[in-house]
């Protein structure tokens, strides 16, 4: 019981990382109808950012409140204006041309972020993994029984941020006059652009709120891994995107249910996979190929597993509504 | 002049028409492996060519044809790679009795590992294909890449596949003759598919799959039959590979991979496949040149050679940024080099398509 | 815009009848506009005057949905002039020529369906600052289409055809534009409806307002409007008053059936 507990903070902890870097995708694809591949790089480039200024901050610094808010800050702004960069050089030029151009060009940047931050050239950090300081100083906040159960207070707090921040996006998005332009470009941005609503700056406002809020979970997912390198962002990122493909790509609530799911999977596949393969291999045979049994190894699958029986079952996502494709 | 076309091969019998290609080719192939069997780092060479040139070609059936984006393509790759290696590595020692030598048995053996590669790829293709009856574009390239991933956790949770260490003692088998053998099929297969009635229809379904629909295409089997045929031609490739190379591992087949044959066939056009088969060839000798060009300028000091490949990656990423903001349709677009040739070649060619 | 003769051919377009004498609101000179290859505006040059309703009619492709786009910003002209006000707003885009008092009730309504009608109104407004005028402009909709205000917290797009019609010249409205291009009103709606769509432009006309207008209906839109143009393949070659094209052997042969 204890354990299952355990596992349940565990994976909501982790759901509630993949949600905020779902959100930018989502937002992404909602006012552009790109899956923005780079979007888990960017995250990885923020937590370098946010590596170099805990670095800068010295030990002292980095771990107070103000110190780790000017961490978070920091790679937030400066994902922001790469978020910005991003669009405006490379997205942008090719908006009206075909999906898959912007698909390939965002494969494109992804590739150039993640590779080019192996190099050990000039500022690049090289592929070597390093741990991301401690801003936030773990303890046990709450422990339950003989360490049964262990809330940490990092986990707490990153739900605490995680929270916040989609409820002020929920909000910006339903409740304010930007958000209504936001929402309106998502479904036709010419026609928006016949309000006066320049189209343009709002694109460009939402990549940037988007890379910001992945700069941010990037940053307490560094804090839970503690091992920063630059392929980070592929796994994180493409978990995210499933996250919002099973929410409905688009939907920001469905993002956040989406990840926490995809969170909260992953968790008990760690713990209870391993379990459930012995058992099934027991009454299969499988021994005799030899197929793993350890849970943590199977990880990665479970996320894309996810993704194409949710596509296959229900491609708009589970709060997704259906669209025809236009003629 | 324009009106008639001059019949082709007059001098040759129509019956001869169709297997001509191939035994013209023939002989090629066997002063090409006379010529290179001295040199067996030209032929490692040329083997790579030779499979990314499937993997390119056969990819842009997929890819180029149907305008359903796959990029998942290492995953098939690594099917055909390991049951291949696997059937290899367990009849190592079985001799078949009716042929007349060990070598002779063993290219049979061979030949049959590579269809089993092969054949396994296609029936994985046509799964990974199935999701295109319901998903479009953007979402089924996130379909093929989770499946490469997921044939990556597999094999390396999977004793009999040698988890993360991979098979090794693969007996090296392949023969240069047999790549280009491949690399030629492969090519044939795309060529007959996109001059043929069904090619036209992938082509359609590429357009406009509403309007393709409309006109009675029907655009699911067409699809998932373009997927089986790729995955079944990078099944072989990666049986190639594994024969040549000898030891496999999940790191040889990873979503890097699945890239490089993207930016092959999106810097060549996607959909021309004589665009796939120069960039393929291009791309695969150009980090390999650079790195023998750093290898000699660095003396003994191999650092620069190795940074060749750390570097290869970035540029092959804004390479595919460049490409999409300055030249979308790639180097040849949907044409064949024939059609972008002199007019004084073209008009020779013309008929030939 | 000076007046002339009955009946005059100038550079191929046939003038009919003279034309009241207004500032000019619109000037398009020599607007070509083309996608890709093909030429969709021949170079056309037309006028609306101040608190002037100027109908565009003719074929399908003649080019009037593609005079409207390039006027509020939607496309790119390939060639020649457009002026607001006497300036040159040519290559504006178009969320720039809002503030400039022009709005676009595009072809296919436009409607943000997944917006509800409110909110669909209040985008109409998004470049408006004054709160409190803006509330008059939405009573003012909301008497000229009850129906809407019913609606106004539902999704747009649980809306009827008609009443989607309704909330676009709304929404338009809603900017208080003084300038109104309009794309085919009337197409696809009720006898009814299209008639009080009709009405209320006359009624919105009339307290000062310009109106570009597009419509299949040619003899709706001729009523309405003071000055006509006639498009056919990307050229004007018939212009005059509303009642004079109307009666146009011509006019009535190509548009009107008869």
């Amino acid at each position: 019981m204890n354990d299952l507990i355990q596992h349940l903070i565990n994976g909501l902890a982790a759901g509630t990382i993949y949600a905020l870097v779902a959100l930018g995708y989502t937002m992404v694809y909602g006012v552009l109808k790109l899956i923005n591949f780079a979007h888990g790089d960017v995250m990885m480039v923020g937590v370098y950012m946010g590596y170099a200024t805990a670095g800068h901050l010295g030990r002292e610094h980095q771990s107070t409140f103000l110190g780790a808010t000017l961490v978070f800050l920091l790679s937030m702004a400066g994902c922001g204006l790469l978020g910005f960069l991003i669009e405006r050089l490379a997205y942008r030029p090719l908006r009206d041309k075909s999906r898959l151009t912007s698909l390939i060009t965002a494969i494109g940047i992804s590739f150039t972020l993640s590779y080019g931050f192996q190099l050990d050239i000039g500022f690049l950090p090289g592929a070597s993994p390093r741990a991301f300081p401690e801003i936030i100083k773990p303890h046990e906040w709450i422990v339950i029984g003989d360490h049964d159960v262990i809330i940490w207070n990092w986990q707490v707090i990153s739900f605490l941020i995680a929270i916040l921040l989609m409820l002020g996006l929920q909000i910006l998005v339903f409740r304010t006059r930007f958000g209504r332009a936001m929402r309106a470009v998502s479904f036709d941005h010419r026609i928006a652009a016949l309000m006066g609503i320049p189209v343009d700056r709002v694109i460009a406002f939402t990549f940037m709120l988007g890379s910001a809020l992945a700069a941010g979970a990037g940053i307490l997912y560094a804090i839970k891994d503690t091992a920063v390198q630059p392929l980070m962002g592929l796994y994180v990122g493409l978990k995210a995107f499933v996250a919002a493909v099973i929410g409905g790509i688009g939907h920001v609530p469905g993002a956040v249910a989406g990840a926490i799911l995809l969170g909260l999977t992953e968790e008990f596949v760690v713990g209870y996979a391993g379990d459930v393969l012995r058992g099934l291999g027991a009454v299969l045979h499988l021994d005799s190929l030899g197929v793993g049994f350890t849970g943590s190894s199977w990880r990665d699958a479970v996320a894309f597993g996810f993704l194409i029986i949710v596509l296959l079952v229900r491609p708009e996502g589970i709060f997704g509504r259906v669209t025809a494709e236009k003629v | 002049m324009e009106s008639v076309a001059a019949p082709r091969f007059s001098g040759v019998p129509g019956w001869l028409r169709g297997p001509l290609p191939i035994l013209l080719s023939l002989p090629i192939l066997a002063l090409a492996q006379w010529a290179t069997a001295q040199a067996p780092f030209l032929v490692y060479i040329a083997s790579i060519v030779g499979v990314n040139v499937i993997l390119a070609v056969s990819l842009n059936i997929v890819n180029g044809m149907t305008g359903q984006f796959s990029i998942g393509h290492a995953g098939f790759m690594a099917v055909g790679a390991y049951i291949a290696g696997k059937f290899s590595l367990e009849t190592k020692d079985v001799y078949l009795p009716f042929m007349q030598s060990v070598a002779a048995s063993d290219q049979l053996m061979f030949v049959f590992a590579l269809l089993l590669g092969g054949a396994v790829a296609a029936v994985f293709g046509f799964l990974v294909g199935l999701p295109s009856l319901r998903l479009k574009g953007d979402y089924l390239a996130i379909v093929t890449l989770g499946f490469g991933e997921i044939i990556r956790v597999i094999v390396q949770n999977t004793e009999m596949f040698g988890r993360a260490l991979g098979l090794s003692g693969i007996p090296q088998r392949s023969s240069i003759f047999m790549v280009m053998f491949w690399v030629f099929l492969t090519i044939l297969a795309a060529r007959r598919i996109a001059s043929s009635a069904h090619g036209r229809s992938l082509l359609a379904i590429r357009e406009d799959e509403i309007a393709a629909e409309a006109m009675g295409v029907n655009t699911t089997a067409y699809k998932v039959r373009a997927f089986v045929i790729s995955a079944f031609f990078a099944g072989v490739a990666g049986g190639l590979f594994a024969h040549f190379v000898g030891i496999i591992n999940p790191g040889s087949f990873t979503f890097v991979k699945s890239m490089e044959i993207v930016v092959m066939i999106v810097a060549g056009g996607l959909g021309s496949t004589t665009g796939s088969i120069v960039a393929a060839v291009f791309l695969t000798l150009l980090p390999e040149a650079l790195r023998s060009i750093f290898t000699q300028l660095g003396g003994g000091d191999q650092t620069l050679a190795q940074r060749v490949d750390q570097i290869r990656m970035p540029i092959y990423g804004m390479l595919l940024v460049a490409l999409m903001l300055l030249r979308p349709q790639g180097l040849f677009g949907t044409k064949e080099i024939w059609d972008v040739a002199p007019k004084w070649l073209s008009r020779r060619r013309k008929g030939m398509r | 815009m000076s007046g002339a003769a009955v009946a005059q051919e100038t550079g191929g377009v046939k003038v009919l009848g003279t034309r009241a004498p207004r500032e000019p609101h619109l000037e398009i000179q020599g607007l070509r506009v083309s996608y890709g290859a093909i030429q969709a505006l021949r170079g056309i040059d037309l006028t609306v005057g101040r608190a002037e309703v100027v109908a565009l009619i003719g074929a399908n492709g003649a080019g009037k949905t593609s005079t409207l786009r390039a006027v509020s910003g939607m496309l790119k002209p390939a060639g020649g002039k457009i002026l607001l006000d006497g300036r040159d707003v040519t290559g504006l885009k178009a969320h720039q020529l809002v503030p400039r008092g022009m709005a676009h009730a595009p072809e296919g309504r436009g409607i943000f369906l997944n917006l509800t009608v409110e909110e669909n109104l209040d985008l109409g407004a998004y470049r408006r600052r004054d709160t409190a005028e803006i509330a008059k402009d939405l009573e003012y909709c909301f008497h000229l289409f009850p129906r809407i205000k019913e609606r106004r917290k539902q999704m747009a797009g649980t809306l009827s055809g008609g009443e989607q019609q309704m909330l676009a010249i709304s929404r338009a409205l809603m900017s208080r534009p003084k300038l109104l291009l309009l794309d085919e009103p009337s197409l696809g709606l009720a006898p009814q409806v299209t008639e009080t769509i009709f009405r209320t432009l006359k009624e919105v006309n009339e307290r000062g307002m310009s109106i570009l207008l597009v419509e299949q209906n040619a003899h709706l839109a001729l009523q309405l409007a003071h000055y006509g143009y006639v498009l056919e393949t990307g050229e004007v070659v018939m212009a005059g008053p509303g009642r004079e094209l109307l009666e146009s052997p011509e006019v009535r042969k190509a548009y009107l059936g008869e």
